[in-house]
C-alpha cells in the first residue's frame, strides 16, 4: 500500500484543451477517495495519468515515495478497474484473474491459494470456469474487481466502475466495494459522475471542474460546507435551492431579503459566518437545501420570520417523504454553471435569466405526513442554522471573515 | 448470490406448435429450394471431375464422365493407385504442401506484429508507413518477376521451396497488414489497456491476447493465402526448374503427353479437394462474436 500524489499536474492535449490544469491531490495510505465532477471535468484524464495509460503534460505524479511520470504502467504496481471491465473475453473467469499473476511468475500453488481467495471474497465461486459472455453484468463487475483485489497492489484505480449496471446493482455493488476496500486497506482513487455514490464511497471526495480541483474534504464537510457555488449546486439531491439575496438590518438583527421573502440571521448563523457580518446592505446568494425546508404544518412553531411562503406547483410523493415545488416571490441566482447550460440552448433564455423572473422554484423534501396539495399557497419553515451563502461575483462560500472577498475591500 | 445467478442467460424458446413449425419451414421452402438447385449446379463440373477420376482410360472411352451414371460398377480406385505410386505427383504434392503452408504461416505471421505495431503502439511516421503498406497493395507482381530471378539466382536459392515462400510472402504481406491491421483496430482499447496495467509486456499481450482475439481475421487471410498459393502456376513456373508444386506437374502431363486424362483427373481432384478441406477446418473460427462479453 501506498500514498498517491499529484503535484501541480496538468494534462493538455496536442490540441490544445486543457483537461486538467495544476491538480494537486494527495490519496493518503489506505485511504478511499472519490473523484467527483460533471462529465468532461478531467477527472477520468486525472485517473489514467495516475494510471500511466495518458502522458503527464506537467507536474509529478507519485505513488509511495517514487515520481511515476515516466514509468510505464506495467511497472507501477497497480490496479485498475475500467467502466466497460475490460474483460479478456477467450479467457475463463480463472484465467481473467489469474493473468496478472501468470505475468508475475507466481507459484502455481499460491496462484490457485489467491484466485480461489479473491473468488471467494467476490462470490464467484462458481463461476470459474465460465467465459465471461455467459456472465451477467454484476458477475462480469465482480470478475473485474477480482482481477485487481488479486494483485494486491499498491494502489486501486477505479473508472466509473459500477456505471454499466442497473440502479439495484449499483447500490448492491456499491456496498461490496467500500466493504472490500475497508477490509483490504489498498489506496483507492475511485472516479465517477454520481455524487451519491461519492458522498456513500469516499472518506474523502475531491470534486473537479473543467479541470480544476474545487474541493476536497470528507462527504460531511462537503454537504455542510460547500466552497463555492459549484460544489454546492453539485452534492445533494435535490440540488440546493439558490436564490438572490441582499444582507439587511432588521430589528437591530441581520436577516437575508430575498424578494418579498425575509429570512432572520440569528447568532448561530453569524458565529458560524463571522464572514457574513460585512455583506449587510450588500447582495449575496441565499443557499437552502430542500432537506432544510419543512410544512410548517408539521415543523411545529416556527417563528414568522424563519418562514418562506409559496405557491406548491408540484407534488412528488415518494411515500417516505414529499418533494414539493415551490413558486416563491423571490429571484433564483443565475449562476455561472446555470447561464452556461442556457447559453449553449438558446439565447433568448439567457436574457430571460439575465432580466430574471421574480419567481424563483424552490424544491423542499417534507415529511410523508404533509398535506399540501398542488395550487395551495403554503407556509415553509426554514432551518436557518443550514442556510448556506455565497458572493454573488466570485461564488465562493461565506465563512470567515478574513477570507471573504468583502471583508479586504 | 442467487439472484444474481438467476440472472444468466437462459432463454426458454417457448414451446411452438407443430402446425405453426410446419408453416414456417413451407414458407421458406421455395428459397431453400432456389439455393439448394443453384448449390447443385455449382457442384456439376466438381462431380464431373470427381466421377472421371474414378473411371479407367479404357471405360471412359470417348465419353464423358456421366457414363458412371449408368454403370456405376466400373467405378475404380486404380488411377488413385497409380497416382499415388507414381512418384512424380508426389513429390509435387509434398512440395505444393510445403510452398503452400509455408507462404501461408510466414506473411500472416509477420503481417500479424506489423498489424499490432500499425495498430496499437505509438511510432513516429506511423500512419505515413501505413500508407505506403496500403500502396504497395496495386503492386502487380509480373513486375518483380525478373529483379526477383536474379536476386535467386545471385542469392542461389533459385529452384527451392524457400524461393518461392518468399516470393509469396512478399506479395502477400500487404493485403494481410492491411487486413489485420484493420481487425485488430477494432479489438476494445480497454482490454489492452487492462492487459499494460496488469504488468504484461507488449510481445505477451500480442500473444495472449491479439492472436487469440484476431483469430477469426487471421483464419479468414489463411485461407485466402492457403488457395492463392496452393492454386498458383506463374511464380512457380518461373522460380521452379525441379522444384515442382501440383499445378506445375498437371500442366506438364498436359503438354508432354497430349490427353493423359487418368493422371490429370484424379491430380486435379485431389488438388481441388485439400484446400475445401482447409477451409473447413478455419471455418469455424468464422463465428462472429468473439469478443462478446468482454466489455459491457
Amino acid at each position: 500500500m501506498a500514498a498517491v500524489a499529484f503535484e501541480d499536474v496538468s494534462k493538455v492535449y496536442a490540441d490544445g484543451t486543457t483537461a486538467v490544469s495544476g491538480l494537486d491531490l494527495e490519496i493518503r495510505d489506505s485511504e478511499f477517495m472519490v473523484l467527483v465532477g460533471p462529465s468532461g471535468c478531467g477527472k477520468t484524464t486525472a485517473l489514467r495519468m495516475a494510471a500511466g495509460l495518458e502522458e503527464i503534460s506537467s507536474g509529478a505524479v507519485r505513488i509511495g515515495e517514487r515520481v511515476v511520470n515516466h514509468v510505464p504502467s506495467r511497472d507501477r504496481d497497480i490496479a485498475m478497474v475500467f467502466q466497460s471491465y475490460a474483460l479478456y473475453p477467450h479467457l475463463s473467469v480463472y484465467e481473467n484473474i489469474a493473468f496478472g499473476l501468470r505475468v508475475k511468475k507466481v507459484k502455481k500453488d499460491e496462484l490457485d491459494r489467491r484466485i480461489l481467495e479473491a473468488a471467494r471474497i467476490l462470490d464467484l465461486e462458481p463461476f470459474l470456469k465460465r467465459k465471461p459472455r455467459a456472465l451477467s453484468g454484476g458477475q462480469r463487475q465482480r470478475v473485474a474487481m477480482g482481477r485487481a483485489i488479486v494483485r494486491q497492489p499498491q494502489a486501486f484505480l477505479m473508472d466509473e466502475p459500477l456505471s454499466n449496471l442497473d440502479a439495484k446493482l449499483r447500490v448492491q455493488m456499491r456496498g461490496e466495494i467500500s466493504r472490500i476496500q475497508r477490509n483490504l486497506r489498498v489506496t483507492t482513487l475511485y472516479v465517477t459522475h454520481d455524487q451519491v455514490e461519492a458522498m456513500t464511497m469516499g472518506d474523502r471526495v475531491a470534486v473537479m471542474r473543467k479541470g480544476e480541483l474545487q474541493q476536497v474534504a470528507s462527504p460531511q464537510e462537503l454537504y455542510d460546507r460547500p466552497v463555492n457555488l459549484f460544489v454546492a449546486g453539485f452534492i445533494g439531491s435535490p440540488a440546493m435551492n439558490l436564490l438572490e439575496a441582499t444582507v439587511a438590518r432588521t430589528n437591530g438583527g441581520l436577516s437575508a431579503q430575498a424578494g418579498s421573502q425575509s429570512i432572520v440571521l440569528d447568532e448561530g448563523v453569524l458565529s458560524a459566518r463571522p464572514g457574513l457580518a460585512a455583506y449587510e446592505g450588500r447582495p449575496v446568494i441565499l443557499g437552502i437545501r430542500p432537506e432544510d425546508l419543512e410544512d410548517t404544518a408539521l415543523a411545529g412553531d416556527t417563528p414568522s420570520d424563519r418562514r418562506l411562503r409559496g405557491t406548491v406547483e408540484l407534488r412528488e410523493a415518494l411515500g417516505s417523504e414529499l418533494i414539493v415545488h415551490l413558486a416563491v416571490d423571490a429571484r433564483p441566482a443565475v449562476t455561472e454553471d446555470v447561464r452556461e447550460l442556457a447559453e449553449d440552448t438558446d439565447a433568448v433564455v439567457v436574457q430571460e435569466l439575465e432580466e430574471g423572473p421574480a419567481r424563483a422554484t424552490v424544491v423542499g423534501r417534507f415529511g410523508a405526513r404533509s398535506k399540501v396539495q398542488e395550487g395551495e399557497t403554503v407556509e415553509v419553515s426554514v432551518d436557518t442554522r443550514a442556510l448556506h451563502f455565497f458572493d454573488p461575483d466570485s461564488g465562493a462560500g461565506i465563512y470567515e471573515s478574513d477570507t471573504t472577498k468583502g471583508v479586504t475591500r | 448470490m442467487a439472484s444474481v445467478a438467476a440472472r444468466a442467460p437462459v432463454v426458454p424458446r417457448p414451446a411452438e406448435p407443430l402446425s405453426g413449425r410446419i408453416l414456417r419451414v413451407l414458407g421458406k421452402a421455395p428459397v431453400h429450394l432456389f439455393l439448394a438447385v443453384i448449390g447443385l449446379l455449382w457442384l456439376i463440373p466438381t462431380l464431373g471431375l470427381l466421377f472421371t477420376s474414378l473411371l479407367s482410360a479404357s471405360d471412359l472411352g470417348g465419353g464423358g464422365w456421366w457414363q458412371i451414371l449408368s454403370k456405376p460398377s466400373a467405378a475404380t480406385w486404380q488411377n488413385y493407385d497409380a497416382l499415388l505410386s507414381n512418384e512424380q505427383i508426389t513429390d509435387s504434392l509434398l512440395t505444393t504442401l510445403q510452398v503452400a503452408i509455408g507462404s501461408t504461416v510466414l506473411p500472416i505471421f509477420i503481417a500479424a506484429l506489423a498489424a499490432y505495431a500499425f495498430a496499437w503502439l505509438e511510432f513516429p511516421g506511423r500512419d505515413w508507413l501505413f500508407i505506403v503498406v496500403i500502396a504497395l497493395l496495386v503492386v502487380p507482381l509480373q513486375m518483380a518477376l525478373i529483379p526477383i530471378f536474379s536476386l535467386y539466382n545471385t542469392l542461389g536459392i533459385f529452384d527451392t521451396v524457400l524461393s518461392l515462400i518468399l516470393f509469396h510472402t512478399a506479395f502477400g504481406l500487404p493485403f494481410a497488414i492491411f487486413l489485420l491491421r484493420n481487425f485488430f483496430i477494432g479489438i476494445p482499447k480497454d482490454i489492452l489497456e487492462s492487459a499494460r496495467i496488469d504488468g504484461a509486456s507488449e510481445f505477451r499481450i500480442f500473444f495472449r491476447l491479439i492472436l487469440p482475439l484476431g483469430l477469426p481475421a487471421i483464419a479468414s487471410l489463411a485461407i485466402f493465402q492457403f488457395l492463392w498459393t496452393w492454386n498458383d502456376l506463374l511464380v512457380a513456373l518461373t522460380f521452379g526448374r525441379d522444384t515442382k508444386p501440383i499445378t506445375v506437374a498437371i500442366f506438364n502431363q498436359l503438354t508432354e503427353f497430349g490427353s493423359n486424362i487418368e493422371i490429370i483427373a484424379p491430380a486435379s481432384f485431389i488438388s481441388l479437394a485439400l484446400p475445401i478441406v482447409v477451409f473447413f477446418a478455419f471455418q469455424r473460427y468464422f463465428v462472429q462474436g468473439l469478443l462478446a462479453g468482454s466489455v459491457k
